[in-house]
């Protein structure tokens, strides 16, 4: 029974998680973008869930709730918590949506070329997804360059992590849970310090327009 | 016998995050601020004890992911040597009194967590647990950065983070990719013993791709061209002493990671791959130094690039392999002990004289000798002077690429270097030598603030005991705008009053061309800090290079490491 499903849960959670990082690249306002990325957290979460029951192991399951604890829930919380208190500027980013999707249909295909060559031998279901993962790091990548608001890179930055995260979890089934956990905190600790530096930016200046961050140069 | 001396794995760890934890509880300043110089000495005697340990063929570990081999032994002496000059060298400043009440413990907890985080980065057995704890150097010193809380010092610690984590993000990519390819052993394993053996069977498409992935985001973290953008911003804005740490002790960290990386995929790929990308990196890390340097006109910004351009030279001696190696971990010691140096007296110039601008300040060896001459010292080690330990580091590494076939890439090197030279010696010769009365015309422009103190010292009060910085600056506006008046520097510490001309005190009497008759100018000789560290540091690098044992031996057994010796 779970043999047949098995692929077809894979395919189900890889193409939610590329489906929220494109809706994300779509969506200016900052509130969807949270929503959308509590959405893709839950997505990992039984991306790597499925992962561990087929391979009937413990620990995967372990860092399964740990990924829906910190990505689904505690991320999108915090991000959530500090957006009410400021006010709600929608992005003006420095490409139109259409090509911006545009961009997101070829890095698409740029992964799936590049995952070709390097995991040519690597023939398992989850391994043919991984190309999935290729290509949230580089949306999170386009994010992180055409958005203006600090708190937006802050999206592209999370984004870019759920990346690696899936590349981790459908080459090699995951990192040791030790690992998962060094890596989840020090993830969670950046984004509130991004989160700090993005409040006293606001305090400052009275936004958080990455554009007047020019003082500094040569 | 190796176990017994295990502890020292651990000391290095536990320590410096037990004086952290002190250090925001402790409610005085001055028992405080020694926090981070014990945590220094922490690492410092553990990294001894270790090399110790290391020299008499053994391997100490500690729980399967703490292992000291010779490399990671004598990094963490590297690590524990550093921090002490820039934390001991920075205690003489108030460089972060803009930090609020409630914060004021901060401070002096990060800098000792960064040293436990840089100390676990070395000692790690397990390059997952290595990515993790630079990753945790990225958290510990966003806050050091945006200590004066600035809007430059702002934008300088939103693009350090937004670059470091993003960096290190791609590292982490890397690294995974290696974990994928490590299955072929049989376990996947990301340990770097059993990684850098000969011999394996792992997926050399896997490896390349991930042994790219790593090495360009570690290089982001070691601040190599073109991933550098982060590096002038956040070395200029950030306190010295933190500037000094960040410039030798997390650039070597970085590099070490590559180098830990190299080892693993040269063993598969062999080595044209990497040598290739680390040429390519080094040499625009120097090109953009050079360039960046030409006209540069902040002194801390001029150190900032200069770092760049150090990290250049050792990408390309990484590049060049195992013949060069000795000469880039002597290297890594040399250059962090210089700068950290450099940047300490950096922080106490910003102090006294109120402005990072070379053109501002001028003539600093008349007007104070007592930081202008540690300043030259420094100057004259960093830009490769025998006998400091860089000029035979820089020497081994282009003999070493001369003959191992990279004529073309230590030529242009060289060509760089000169240019380098060229204008770091332009530069500190405008920062320090002049007439002081090219100085006078530049009136600072942060003058009006001291106008108190100035007061307070014309009138002959005594200045309250823990109040010497202001008391210095008194003197430097003594100095500097009661010539005429035939004042002494009451405030200084060496009241060095003269009253017939300048001439007597100026080295240069032909530069003084100016009939000025009856003028008092009275040098600042004070240090502005403790002068002992910085000496240790100058003399630590001088002598150095020339001790074959147990320092080369050390090197030479820390470099074939990543040949493949365990």
């Amino acid at each position: 029974m779970f043999e047949t499903t098995y692929p077809q849960l894979i395919g189900l959670c890889t193409g939610t998680l590329l489906l929220t990082s494109a809706l994300m690249v779509w969506r200016h306002s900052m509130l969807a973008s949270i929503r959308l990325l509590a959405v893709q957290g839950f997505a990992l979460a039984a991306l790597v869930a499925v992962i561990g029951v087929q391979k009937g192991e413990v620990e995967v399951i372990l860092v399964a709730v740990l990924v829906l604890l910190v990505k689904g829930l505690g991320l999108p919380w915090v991000l959530a918590h500090e957006s009410k208190a400021t006010t709600r500027t929608d992005e003006a980013p420095r490409l139109n949506p259409t090509a911006s999707l545009l961009t997101v249909a070829l890095l698409t295909i740029l992964a799936y070329v590049v995952s070709s060559r390097v995991l040519a031998r690597d023939t398992s279901i989850s391994a043919h997804a991984a190309p999935i993962g290729l290509a949230m790091v580089l949306i999170g990548f386009l994010l992180l360059v055409t958005r203006r608001q600090a708190r937006s890179q802050l999206i592209g930055f999370l984004v870019l992590d759920n990346g690696i995260a899936t590349v981790a979890f459908l080459t090699s089934g995951g990192v040791p849970l030790v690992l998962e956990l060094g890596i989840s905190l020090d993830v969670l600790l950046v984004v509130m310090i991004l989160y700090v530096f993005a409040g006293r930016m606001h305090n400052k200046f009275g936004n958080t327009d990455i554009d007047q961050l020019r003082k500094l140069h040569d | 016998m190796s176990q017994s001396l295990s502890f020292a794995l651990w000391t290095p760890l536990a320590l410096p995050v037990l004086f952290a934890l002190l250090s925001l509880t402790v409610p005085s300043p001055r028992v405080r601020r020694l926090g981070p110089i014990a945590s220094s000495l922490a690492v410092l005697g553990s990294g001894v004890i270790l090399d110790v340990a290391v020299l008499n063929d053994q391997v100490p570990t500690f729980g399967g992911l703490l292992r000291a081999d010779a490399l990671s032994a004598y990094l963490l002496t590297v690590v524990g040597a550093i921090g002490l000059v820039a934390t001991w060298g920075g205690l003489g400043g108030n460089g972060h009194s803009q930090t609020p009440a409630r914060w004021a413990g901060s401070y002096d907890g990060l800098i000792s967590v960064f040293l436990a985080a840089m100390s676990l980065a070395v000692v790690a057995d397990n390059i997952g647990l290595m990515w993790a704890s630079i990753e945790a150097t990225t958290i510990t010193t966003a806050f050091l950065v945006g200590a004066h809380r600035t809007g430059k010092s702002l934008e300088a610690s939103w693009k350090y983070v937004i670059l470091g984590s993003v960096g290190v993000a791609i590292a982490l990519l890397g690294i995974l990719l290696i974990y994928a390819a490590s299955r072929a052993t049989g376990e996947a394993t990301l340990s770097w013993l059993v990684l850098s053996q000969p011999g394996l069977p792992l997926d050399p498409a896997l490896v390349r791709a991930g042994g790219a992935l790593a090495v360009l985001g570690f290089a982001t973290k070691a601040g190599l061209a073109p991933m550098h953008s982060w590096l002038p911003d956040a070395h200029s804005q950030a306190p010295a002493p933190v500037s000094g740490l960040m410039s030798g002790v997390l650039l070597a960290v970085a590099l070490y990671a590559i180098l830990r990386v190299q080892a693993i995929t040269d063993a598969v790929i062999g080595p044209d791959f990497l040598r290739a990308m680390l040429s390519v990196a080094g040499l625009l890390s120097l090109f953009v130094a050079a360039a960046l340097l030409i006209r540069q006109r902040d002194f801390k910004r001029m150190l900032a690039y200069s770092s760049i351009e150090h990290m250049g030279l050792m990408a390309i001696g990484a590049a060049v392999g195992a013949a060069a190696l000795p000469a880039v971990l002597l290297y890594m010691l040399g250059h962090g002990l210089v700068k950290a140096t450099l940047f300490v007296v950096s922080g106490r110039i910003l102090e006294v004289e109120g402005t990072p601008t070379i053109a501002n300040v001028r003539a600093l060896l008349v007007r104070r000798p007592g930081l202008a001459i540690p300043w030259l010292v420094a100057m004259a080690a960093l830009v490769g002077f025998p006998p400091f330990s860089i000029f035979f580091s820089e020497v081994g590494i282009i003999l070493a690429g001369w003959s191992a076939g990279m004529g073309v890439v230590v030529g242009i090197a060289l060509v760089l270097l000169l240019v380098i030279f060229a204008s770091l010696t332009r530069l500190t010769v405008a920062l320090t030598i002049g007439s002081p009365h090219d100085a006078l015309d530049h009136t600072p422009p942060t003058l009006p603030e001291h106008a108190t103190g100035e007061a307070t010292a014309r009138t002959g009060h005594p200045t309250a005991p823990g109040d010497e910085s202001e008391a210095d600056r008194a003197a430097t506006n003594l100095s500097r705008l009661e010539v005429e008046a035939g004042i002494d520097g009451a405030g200084a510490p060496e009241p060095f009053p003269m009253t017939s001309n300048i001439r007597v005190a100026a080295p240069f009497p032909d530069t003084v061309a100016v009939p000025v008759v009856d003028v008092v100018i009275a040098p600042d000789r004070s240090t502005h800090g403790p002068l002992l560290p910085l000496v240790l540091a100058l003399a630590t690098c001088a002598v150095v290079p020339f001790i074959a044992n147990p320092v080369g031996v050390l090197l030479v057994r820390a470099a074939a490491v990543l040949g493949g010796a365990h």
